[in-house]
Formats: structure tokens, C-alpha cells, sequence
């Protein structure tokens, strides 16, 4: 099989997952929301309500598609392709698992591009071009409440951006690599960079939120003051768009934040006690549901936070942006730094 | 000017500054709110049963030999929704009276309760159904057909009327 097939399939295969996923974190935010306010959730649509995801997809395709007087067509309709796009794309570099090996030797990477030398750059890059989604959504709907939220998105993405890439600078520094798979491999052996970058941790995990425009960040569509955001004059599956967009956001951030600080698929001692070979079908499967595991404790954490805090103010947003974020991640690279001199 | 310098904010101790113990309070106070038991009520499994004093659906009390209706009309009379409407006529039995039609516009009723109030029979009592269902404007005007009820299932809110009323 040519490579460029293989990689179309493994494309296909993550596509597939993550809208699974999306779907799957649509169930999981209600539920949990509900638990967390003393309510049951959705329950009714198939066994547990675990359809209502797909009924929810159903409403929305039977939905009519609004645009609005004097809205800018060409970029109205451009905007959700380009936030669901960005959101989905960033998958490509992730490592679920490490490889399998084939009967002629070679290597059957199961991440959809394996061993890219520039891995967490193409993360850092695409994240903030879901930006662009965004602030055209606001823009080209012609209403002041869209144009409002799309300006507050991109200001706090900027913002955050910085803050994240210099956490992410810091984890790099202990790994030594830019490649997920470097870096998952350099983690090995419950080495992960939490333990040694706990603060670059807490950097990267609350510019996540902000990333991804999760609560307590989500002021682009803060509804008590903007209606609701950028995607106000959004109807039908344009809206479903953006809503996948923000939670399939979410996974990428997830696995993202496992790869960098939770060691990724690596799990401490327990595959040389189960005897699994590196590179045999069992140990990426095991690899698999490990790191399946860790993905869904950042991913519960984000729906946790959501329920718990209320929204920040906007200049509240900003401080702790440029204040506070900022000048922790210098110096927590300037402190690494030192060590990773020293100590090496 | 009126400027107070020792405000609340800046009152906060070190901990309190740096938000994540307070953060992780909050965390821990939602996590636990998840396995509490629930308040919501499933519906139409679990319906709420009312007491003697809810006012639901005015109905007519249906005895063994008949209703007690003796078509006075002073529900309708007393009906500020105008409701009710009643047309008399003679029967064989002791009450001489009955209604040969008794209509309630279940779209104008406002469930007051007067017509209970005001009947001297007690023949028209407010009844304990909460779930009134048409689809069109003919089917919401019930006749006698849907308003006359058996006393046994009126037992609890004549009792409430003879304590109360």
C-alpha cells in the first residue's frame, strides 16, 4: 500500500474519531452539567439518552439556514468551514499510540502524520488560525453583537496564545524535541513533564481554556452581554459547526496538553508486567486505551471547570493574560533553562 | 472626595490572592453536588399526585342514581371567565331539575374555583387534573360526557370543601 493511501485512511480513521468524540463530549457536558445542578440530563433518546447527540444533529440539518440581510455571503459561509476545519486538521500530528510492526520490518505509525519534525509548531500555528473562523463569523453577519464577540476572540487568543507557546517552550526545553512522538518518547517511563514543569502545566492548561473559548473564557459568546457571540447569526448546521468546532477544539487541546505533560500512550511498568511486546498489535491497543484514559481526564476537567466558575471580566481576561500568564512562563523558562543547563 | 482605601479586596490574604486553593474549593464543592440524589421529577412516569386543596379541572359529581346537578345556573352566573354554560330541564326524580347540557370552555376556564364556591349542591367540585389536552377548539369544550365524574374519586376534595369552605 502507497504511503499517500495509508495516510488518507489513517485521515479518514481520525476524522471519524474526533466527530465521535465531539458528538460523545455534547452527551457528556449535559450530563455532567446536569449532575453538577441536580438533574438527571438527557435520558430519553435511546438507552441513557446516548442518542441525543444524534438528534440533536438531526434538528440542526432540518433547521432552516438564515443569512442575514446585507451579511457578506462568500465569508458568512466561509467562517464555520474554517473553524471546523482548523479544529479537525490539528488531529493529523497527534500520537494515539506508537507503532505496529508489519511481517517486512517496516513501521505502521498509527499517528495520521508520524514523526513530524515539527509537531507542536503545527499545533501552536493552527490553533490560532481558528481565530480567523471567528472573527469572520463576527464580521460578516453584520451585526454589532457578532462583530463584538469576534473582536473579544481574537484580542484573547493573541493573548493567550503567548502564554501557551511559552509553556509549551518550557516542555520542549526538558524533552529536547518539537516531534509528538520525540516527545512522548522522551516521557517514558513515568518521567512525564508534569512532574517537572508543574507550573508550565497550570500555563498551558488555563490558556487551553482560553483557546478553546471554554468557560470561564468563553467571552466571544458570553450571552448575557453579546446575545451570543460570534455565531448569533448562525442557524441550522453552520451553528452545529461551530459547536463541533469548539468541542472537537477541545479534544485536540486535551490530547495536546496529554502528549506534552502526561507522558502521552506511556504507561509505568504495567506493559513489561503484562509482557507486551513494543510494536505487537496488544500493546498498541493497551496503548491506545491509555492514552484514551488520560485524554479524558483533561476533557472531564474542562467540562468540570465550566459548571464550577463564572466568566471572567474583560479586563479581568487581559490582566491575568498579560500580567500574570506571561511573566510566570518567562520566568518558568528562564528557570528550566537554567537547569537543563546545569544539570545536563 | 470619598475614597476608602482599606477595601475588601485588598483585605485578602495571600491564598485568597492567588485564587487556585479558592478555584479548587469551588471544584470540589460541584464534583460532590454530582452524586447527590437528584430533585427532578420524570414526568409522565412519575406523576406528582395533588392534595384535597389543588384546584385542577372543574367536574361534576356523578352518584349512583345520577349527577346531583340541578341546573340553577349559578356557576354560570358566577363564571367571570364565562365559562360555563347550562341549560335546564325536568326530571322524574326527587330534584325535579337537571341539566340537559352542561358545557365548560376548558380554553376560557381559569380554574377560580367560584363555580365550586357558589354551587349549593356541591355539584360541581374542582377535581385533581392537571394535564388537560386538546387539539382544536371544538375538543376543548367539555360536555357532560367528559365532566361528569364518580363521587369515589371525588372523596378527598368534598372532604377538604366540608372542612374548609
Amino acid at each position: 500500500m502507497s504511503p499517500l493511501v495509508l495516510t488518507l485512511i489513517k485521515g479518514a480513521i481520525a476524522l471519524n474519531v474526533a466527530l465521535v468524540v465531539a458528538a460523545a463530549l455534547v452527551y457528556l457536558e449535559r450530563r455532567i452539567s446536569a449532575w453538577m445542578q441536580y438533574r438527571i440530563g438527557p435520558n430519553r433518546v435511546g438507552p441513557f439518552g446516548l442518542l441525543q447527540p444524534l438528534a440533536d444533529v438531526l434538528k440542526l440539518y432540518t433547521k432552516e439556514d438564515i443569512v442575514p440581510y446585507n451579511a457578506s455571503t462568500p465569508f458568512h459561509r466561509l467562517a464555520p468551514i474554517i473553524s471546523i476545519a482548523v479544529a479537525l486538521s490539528v488531529l493529523c500530528v497527534i500520537a494515539p499510540a506508537s507503532y505496529l510492526l508489519l511481517d517486512d520490518g517496516t513501521k505502521l505509525f498509527i499517528a495520521v502524520a508520524p514523526n513530524v519534525n515539527v509537531g507542536l509548531l503545527f499545533y501552536l500555528a493552527l490553533s490560532s488560525i481558528g481565530v480567523y473562523g471567528i472573527v469572520l463569523a463576527g464580521w460578516s453577519s453584520n451585526n454589532k453583537y457578532s462583530l463584538l464577540g469576534g473582536l473579544r476572540s481574537s484580542a484573547q487568543m493573541i493573548s493567550y496564545e503567548l502564554a501557551m507557546g511559552l509553556a509549551a517552550v518550557a516542555a520542549v526545553m526538558v524533552s529536547g524535541s518539537l516531534d509528538m512522538n520525540q516527545i512522548i518518547a522522551s516521557q517514558s517511563g513515568g518521567r512525564w513533564n508534569i512532574w517537572f514543569q508543574p507550573l508550565g502545566f497550570l500555563i498551558f492548561l488555563v490558556a487551553s481554556f482560553a483557546e478553546t473559548n471554554r468557560a470561564p473564557f468563553d467571552l466571544p459568546e458570553a450571552e448575557p452581554e453579546l446575545v451570543g457571540g460570534y455565531h448569533t447569526e448562525y442557524s441550522g448546521m453552520k451553528f452545529g459547526l461551530f459547536y463541533l468546532a469548539e468541542y472537537a477544539n477541545m479534544f485536540t487541546a486535551s490530547a495536546v496538553m496529554t502528549t506534552l505533560y502526561l507522558g502521552g500512550y506511556d504507561m509505568p511498568f504495567l506493559p513489561t508486567l503484562l509482557g507486551l511486546q513494543e510494536g505487537t498489535l496488544p500493546r498498541v491497543l493497551f496503548e491506545l486505551a491509555v492514552f484514551v484514559g488520560k485524554v479524558s481526564v483533561p476533557l472531564f476537567l474542562f467540562i468540570w471547570v465550566r459548571w464550577t466558575l463564572p466568566r471572567f471580566r474583560y479586563d479581568q481576561l487581559m490582566n491575568l493574560g498579560w500580567r500574570v500568564l506571561l511573566p510566570l512562563g518567562l520566568a518558568n523558562i528562564v528557570i528550566t533553562g537554567a537547569i537543563v543547563f546545569f544539570v545536563r | 472626595m470619598n475614597v476608602t482605601t482599606n477595601t475588601r479586596a485588598q483585605r485578602m490574604t495571600f491564598w485568597e490572592k492567588l485564587y487556585l486553593p479558592e478555584i479548587a474549593k469551588g471544584l470540589a464543592l460541584t464534583f460532590k453536588t454530582m452524586f447527590k440524589p437528584k430533585l427532578t421529577r420524570q414526568y409522565p412516569e412519575e406523576r406528582w399526585e395533588p392534595l384535597g386543596s389543588y384546584r385542577g379541572r372543574p367536574v361534576l359529581v356523578l352518584e349512583e342514581d345520577g349527577e346531583r346537578c340541578v341546573a340553577c345556573g349559578l356557576c354560570s352566573r358566577v363564571c367571570p371567565a364565562l365559562a360555563i354554560e347550562v341549560q335546564a330541564g325536568e326530571t322524574e326524580r326527587d330534584k325535579e331539575r337537571y341539566p340537559v347540557k352542561f358545557e365548560i370552555n376548558m380554553l376560557r376556564c381559569i380554574y377560580c374555583g367560584l363555580c365550586e364556591e357558589v354551587c349549593p349542591e356541591e355539584a360541581i367540585v374542582m377535581s385533581k387534573d392537571y394535564d388537560i389536552v386538546f387539539h382544536s377548539q371544538e375538543e376543548a369544550i367539555f360536555g357532560k360526557d367528559k365532566l361528569l365524574v364518580p363521587i369515589a374519586r371525588l372523596q378527598e376534595r368534598l372532604e377538604y370543601l366540608r372542612q374548609y369552605k
